[in-house]
Order: C-alpha cells, then sequence, then structure tokens
C-alpha cells in the first residue's frame, strides 16, 4: 500500500499539461489560417482571370515602409512581454504603446492605399474580381489588424491605470502569439498581392 | 452570498423556487453538464422540425403527380430539413454530448473555457433562430423568396441577386456563419479541455476513446467549418458589396463555390460520425463486458480517417467534368477511406467477439449502426468509382446513401447514446421496454424508406425532383418509402414519450447501473456541479474496474 502511495504522490508531482491560454490560442491561429487560405486560393485562382481593368500590374504599389512598421512591431511586443515579465512596467507600457502606434501606422498605410486605389482609380470592390479578391483578402487582414489593436489597446488601458504586472505576462504571452500570428499572415498577404499574382 | 446560504436554498427545496430563477440559471449558465443538455434539447427541438419537413416532402413523393405542396414549398422544405438537420439537429447534438461527457470522463471539473462554451451555445441557437425567421423576414423588401429555397449546399449562380432575390438566402448565409463561429469556438473548447484539463495520470493513451474521437472531431471542425464560413463572407461580399466571387458574368468561378463549399462539406460528415464511432466504442466494450479490442488501433485509424477525410471532397463533384487527374486522384482518396473505416468495424466485432453481449437498448442500437453503416460505407466506395458516380450522381441513390450514413449510422449511435448516458444525466433509467420497441420499429421503418430509395434512383429519379410521370416504376419505391417515414416518426414519438416519462418515473438509476469503467460512473446520477469532490487518479484505461477488482487491475497490463 505505501508503494502505492509513493508512486501515486510522483505521477501528481510529474503531472504537468500544457498552459490552456497558448493551447486555446494555437488552435484559434489554426482556424483562422483555414479562413486565410480559403481567400488566398481565391485571390490566386482568380489572379490575371478580370474580365476589366484596372489591373494589378497598373495600380498596385507594394506598401514597403507600412509592412515593416508591422514587422517590426512584432519584435516591440515580444520584449513588452519580456520586459513585463521583470516588473519594468515604465518599459513595457512604452513599448506596447509603440506597438500599437506601429499597428496603426499600417492599418493608416492600408487606409491611404485603398482612398487611392478608390479615387484615382476607380478599384472597388465591385468593379472587377481583382477588386473583389483584393479587397476581400487585404481588408480580412486589415479586420484582424484591428481586432488586435483593440485588444492591446484594453491591456494599455488597463497597464495606464497600474493593473498589469508581472503575473499578467502570462497572458499578454497568448495576446502576442495573436499578434505575430497577424504579422505573420501579413507577410504571406504581401508575397501573393504583391509580388506572386502582380 | 455565503455558501450556508446557498447551502439552505438548496436543501429547502427546489419547488418553492421562483421558475424565472431557474430559467435565469439556465440561461446564464456556463457549466458544461448544463449546456450539454442545452445542446441537446435545442437538437431534439430542431429534430422534430426537420422531421416535419422531411415528412412534407415525403408525402409530396408519395405518388405520381401529386401536389400536396406547392414546387416552391418543396423548394423550401428540401433546403431547409437540410440545412436544419446537419448544422442543428446532427451538430448540437455532438457538441452537447461532447461537453456533458468529456470533463466527467476525463476527470475534470468543467471545459478548459467555460465562458466561451456558453457564447458557442448561444451562438449556434442564434444560428437556428436566423435560419427559421427567414419564414417570417425572408421577403424583404421585394415580397420574393421566403425560407431558402437553393439546397443545403447552396450552389452558385443559384445563390445570385438575380435568382435569389429578397433576403431568404441571406438568412442562410448568416445562419451559418454564425453558427460556424459557434462551433469553433466549442472545437478550440474540446481541443484545449482534452489537452489541457486531465486528471493524473491520464495521459493521451489512457484516456476513453470517446475523449480521444472527439478531440479528433475538434481539429477537423477548425479545419473543415472555417472554409465554410470564409465561403459564406465572400457569399456575403457577393450578395452586398457586388463583389464577383461566384458570379460567373464577371469571370467568377461557380466551381470554386463547390470546392469551397465541399471543403467543409466532406469532412463534416466525419465531423459527425467521428463522434457516433466515439458512443460505439464506450457503449460495446460495456454491453459484451469486455474492454475494446485494439486501442491504439482504433484512435490510429480514427486519425487516418481525418487524415483522408480532408482530402477527398471533389468526390462530390465527379459530374461537373473536372480532368482525369483530379477525378484519379480523389477515387483513390475516397476509396483509401474505407480502409481505417473497415479497421474500426473489425475492431468493434474482435470485442463483441468471444464476449458476453448483454442485449441491452444501447447495445441494440450500435449492433443495428454496426451493419447499416456496413452497408452504407459499401454504397459508399460504389459511388466513389467516377463512372458509377456519372451515372448515379445527383439521383436518389445518393440520398439513400447518404441517409444510410447519418440516419443508419449516426443517428443510430446518438440513440445508444441516449440510452447509454440518460441515467448519468438524469438518475433514472430509460424505459427497456419501450426503448425496444423504439428500436425495432426504427429499424423497420429506417429500412423501409431507405433501402427502397435506392432503386429509383438506380431507375433514374434525380434527387430534389418535385413530382414524376407515372409508370417509370418509381411508385411503389416512393410509396414504401413514405410508409416508412411515417414509422420512423411514430418511433420518435415512442422515444419522446420515453423520455418524458421516464424522466419523472423511470426507475432510479444509482450512480454505475451498467458496471461500466469510465469516470463518469464514478460520481452520482445526476453529478454534483463540481463533477468531483476530490479530482480522481488513474493508472489505466478503465479506472473503474481497477476500483471494483483491486486483485486485478488493468494497470497490470498495459
Amino acid at each position: 500500500m505505501s508503494a502505492l502511495t509513493t508512486s501515486l504522490t510522483r505521477t501528481q508531482s510529474a503531472w504537468a499539461l500544457p498552459d490552456r491560454g497558448k493551447v486555446g490560442m494555437a488552435f484559434l491561429i489554426i482556424a483562422e489560417s483555414a479562413i486565410f487560405t480559403i481567400f488566398v486560393v481565391a485571390y490566386l485562382f482568380y489572379a490575371g482571370k478580370s474580365l476589366t481593368g484596372p489591373t494589378p500590374r497598373e495600380v498596385l504599389e507594394p506598401p514597403i515602409f507600412y509592412s515593416i512598421c508591422l514587422l517590426s512591431s512584432s519584435l516591440t511586443i515580444h520584449f513588452a512581454t519580456k520586459v513585463l515579465q521583470r516588473e519594468r512596467r515604465g518599459a513595457f507600457l512604452g513599448l506596447l504603446s509603440l506597438t500599437i502606434l506601429l499597428g496603426a501606422l499600417f492599418l493608416y498605410g492600408t487606409g491611404r492605399e485603398w482612398y487611392r486605389l478608390i479615387y484615382e482609380h476607380g478599384l472597388t470592390i465591385s468593379a472587377n474580381l481583382f477588386g473583389t479578391t483584393y479587397y476581400s483578402l487585404v481588408g480580412l487582414h486589415a479586420f484582424h489588424v484591428t481586432a488586435g489593436l483593440l485588444m492591446l489597446s484594453i491591456v494599455l488601458l488597463f497597464g495606464l491605470a497600474g493593473r498589469v504586472g508581472g503575473e499578467h505576462s502570462a497572458r499578454l504571452d497568448v495576446l502576442s502569439l495573436y499578434w505575430h500570428f497577424v504579422d505573420a499572415v501579413w507577410v504571406v498577404v504581401f508575397t501573393v498581392v504583391y509580388v506572386v499574382a502582380r | 452570498m455565503s455558501s450556508d446560504v446557498m447551502a439552505i436554498q438548496t436543501a429547502e427545496g427546489i419547488a418553492d423556487r421562483p421558475w424565472v430563477q431557474t430559467l435565469h440559471e439556465w440561461v446564464t449558465t456556463v457549466d458544461h453538464k448544463r449546456l450539454g443538455i442545452l445542446y441537446i434539447l435545442y437538437a431534439l427541438l430542431f429534430l422534430v422540425i426537420g422531421g416535419i419537413e422531411a415528412t412534407i416532402i415525403r408525402v409530396q413523393l408519395m405518388r405520381a403527380h401529386n401536389d400536396f405542396v406547392s414546387p416552391q414549398v418543396f423548394n423550401r422544405m428540401f433546403t431547409m430539413h437540410g440545412t436544419t438537420m446537419i448544422f442543428f439537429v446532427a451538430m448540437p447534438l455532438v457538441f452537447g454530448f461532447a461537453n456533458y461527457l468529456i470533463p466527467l470522463m476525463i476527470g475534470a471539473r468543467d471545459m478548459a473555457f467555460p465562458r466561451l462554451n456558453a457564447f458557442g451555445f448561444w451562438l449556434t441557437a442564434l444560428g437556428g433562430f436566423l435560419l427559421y425567421f427567414s419564414f417570417l423576414g425572408g421577403s424583404g423588401l421585394y415580397g420574393a423568396g421566403n425560407a431558402p429555397d437553393v439546397g443545403w449546399f447552396a450552389y452558385a449562380p443559384l445563390t445570385s441577386r438575380a435568382f435569389s432575390p429578397g433576403h431568404s438566402t441571406d438568412y442562410w448565409t448568416i445562419a451559418l456563419l454564425v453558427s460556424g463561429f459557434g462551433s469553433i469556438s466549442t472545437a478550440i473548447n474540446i481541443i484545449t479541455t482534452v489537452l489541457c484539463m486531465r486528471c493524473p495520470g491520464m495521459t493521451l493513451s489512457r484516456m476513453p476513446l470517446l475523449a480521444w474521437l472527439n478531440l479528433v472531431m475538434a481539429g477537423l471542425v477548425i479545419l473543415a467549418v472555417s472554409p465554410l464560413t470564409a465561403a459564406q463572407i465572400m457569399l456575403s461580399i457577393d450578395r452586398y458589396l457586388g463583389g464577383h466571387f461566384f458570379d460567373t458574368q464577371a469571370g467568377g468561378s461557380a466551381a470554386l463555390w463547390m470546392h469551397f463549399f465541399w471543403i467543409f462539406g466532406h469532412p463534416e460528415v466525419y465531423v459527425l460520425v467521428i463522434p457516433a464511432f466515439a458512443f460505439a466504442s464506450e457503449i460495446i466494450p460495456v454491453f459484451s463486458r469486455k474492454p475494446i479490442f485494439g486501442y491504439p488501433v482504433m484512435v490510429a485509424a480514427t486519425i487516418c480517417i481525418a487524415f483522408i477525410g480532408m482530402s477527398v471532397w471533389a468526390h462530390h463533384m465527379f459530374t461537373i467534368g473536372m480532368n482525369s487527374n483530379a477525378n484519379a486522384f480523389f477515387v483513390f482518396t475516397t476509396m483509401a477511406i474505407a480502409v481505417p473505416t473497415g479497421i474500426k468495424i473489425f475492431n468493434w466485432l474482435g470485442t463483441m467477439w468471444g464476449g458476453k453481449i448483454q442485449f441491452k437498448t444501447p447495445m441494440l442500437f450500435c449492433i443495428g449502426f454496426l451493419f447499416q453503416f456496413l452497408i452504407a460505407g459499401l454504397t459508399g466506395v460504389m459511388m466513389a468509382v467516377a463512372p458509377f458516380d456519372w451515372q448515379l450522381g445527383g439521383s436518389y441513390f445518393v440520398v439513400a446513401h447518404f441517409h444510410y450514413v447519418i440516419v443508419g449510422g449516426i443517428l443510430f449511435c446518438i440513440f445508444g447514446a441516449f440510452y447509454y448516458w440518460f441515467p448519468k444525466v438524469t438518475g433514472r433509467m430509460l424505459s427497456e421496454t419501450l426503448g425496444k420497441l423504439h428500436f425495432w420499429l426504427f429499424v423497420i421503418g429506417f429500412h423501409l424508406t431507405f433501402d427502397a430509395m435506392h432503386i429509383p434512383g438506380v431507375l433514374g429519379m434525380p434527387r430534389r425532383i418535385y413530382t414524376y410521370e407515372p409508370g417509370r416504376g418509381w411508385e411503389i419505391w416512393n410509396l414504401i418509402a413514405t410508409l416508412g417515414a411515417v414509422i420512423q416518426g411514430l418511433a420518435i414519438l415512442i422515444f419522446v414519450a420515453n423520455l418524458v416519462l421516464s424522466y419523472s418515473r423511470g426507475p432510479k438509476a444509482g450512480n454505475d447501473p451498467w458496471d461500466a469503467w469510465t469516470l463518469e460512473w464514478s460520481v452520482s446520477s445526476p453529478p454534483p456541479s463540481y463533477n468531483f469532490a476530490s479530482i480522481p487518479t488513474v493508472s489505466s484505461r478503465r479506472p473503474l474496474w481497477d476500483r471494483k477488482h483491486p486483485e486485478d487491475p488493468d494497470s497490470r497490463y498495459e
């Protein structure tokens, strides 16, 4: 009997399961990837099949500066999580604000690009197949950036109120997974829209 | 409120509590057991609605030149029947049982994300409400169209503004979109629960097969429902923003919608059948008094089915004229999937082989499932042969085939699950007499309807046909099919009566009426809201066997 008890305690102490937040977020990311995959497939399938202009080659300009903004925001959120772990709240708030700023800059870039496309080139979502697939794919991504920015802003508000400490770094880690995903999707979207199917 | 006040309230009796308070508790609940029951009750409601729609279809087809309903109503009926049965009966039933059973079986106190769980249920509920609201609001401003009438897979260009004026198709789209988000969130919850909430000692290789199979099912939901969500977003863009995804006149492709729909549609079959396998894998061993035969192979075969199941979708599209390479690929993958499925059938037979079989109602339904699912699989292999499919695709043979899978396979297992777990959920046994009557009537009705349905299909009767000419040899089979539908309806009535009567009058079940081996039978019936007073520790696949037979525990052999 005593042997049984010791073996039980040993199992219990060694019993470690993965963190729920990370697993849940990982599978949310898989589900979102499946949605993006369908939109990317539609974009590639319809590339060059528009019956009327404008075509991507005529009107698209790669938004390199804004892409750099978005990609570097992955770095800033990473370091924001790191410094939060070490309870350096000032640095955390600075890096988090920088992340939000970079994300917002990217959205501003998308907005300007859309404005140019609509008012200078007459490309709307109903203009042709290119317009339909372009605005849906880029718009779906921009929607995810917006959702991420909203969540980050909520964290920032709590942080400014002094309610975010090192004990929350695991949660911020989960949120940063989502943000990294949004950035990684942009790499795919950028490649597909501005490089492959141009 | 302090805990002793709570205790006094519960003790003082549920009778004098105002019903508003009970309702409030159920609406705001985040308890996995209550949400599971809500899912199941919701699905049963829609089962009755979908069943009425099926009966209307069958009455209309009972004889040649019938005009029981108008062609417009007929189109709405088959669309609503298909959509309802898949999205608002089968899926909620699957999720309901998964919700109720998984935490109990893996020794957890709740799902990983209880509030997300409630969110998922209410989204699904909203989806069903929106779909049926179309009967009232579907006309929109145009005064044309009522309930959706585009068929459950809604091929383009039928869904374009020109052919579907009004808002009925939009209600269909939004209903599926909303319930799809619910399904995805529940699937994420199931996966996280299984991976992160197991009690000490419950390694993946000791998990009950039900938990394993639902884990695979949830993975498939994530990979399959997401494409449907994407496709529905595209359809909404087409209909509301003037997009051209499926608009052939602007260079769009109708075939792309088919691909996107069936990338969801075929794995969806496995989303529904894998939990049915899970029920069979729990029930058959208990009533054969033997542990499951080939546990690791069962798990491997399930994963194999899910994996191959993601790459068979275009066998729904042989008749649209794909190139021969695509045809060959999908013929081979479709045939390959019969192999792991066959392995499973042999494993269940191996479990029964040499066992001390008890023919209780849950076991009867599972045995019925074994025979009928085999036949459904065989007609599936026939349909997998592309030239054969060119002849019979879109005929009543196909309708017979997939109803054999869904009713003869999945629904039979779900009925088995009802009889098996009802004592755990309510604390009362279902009546065996009524149960056996339900089983035999349902078997007779099922075979009359769906065996008969194969033959007019072979004779050339297309699916979704409103009515037909006499003298083609279709009448007698359609009449038999309708007769069978009536008998099935009668069996369902007996089942519902059994549920209602046994809930108040059935004999008390006790903790473990079937002498079973998984953890849910170790707690009281119904289980307390916290499930386990102390989290159990397990050391084998059959923790209750170990507890009942300390002299010969399973852990010695695993």
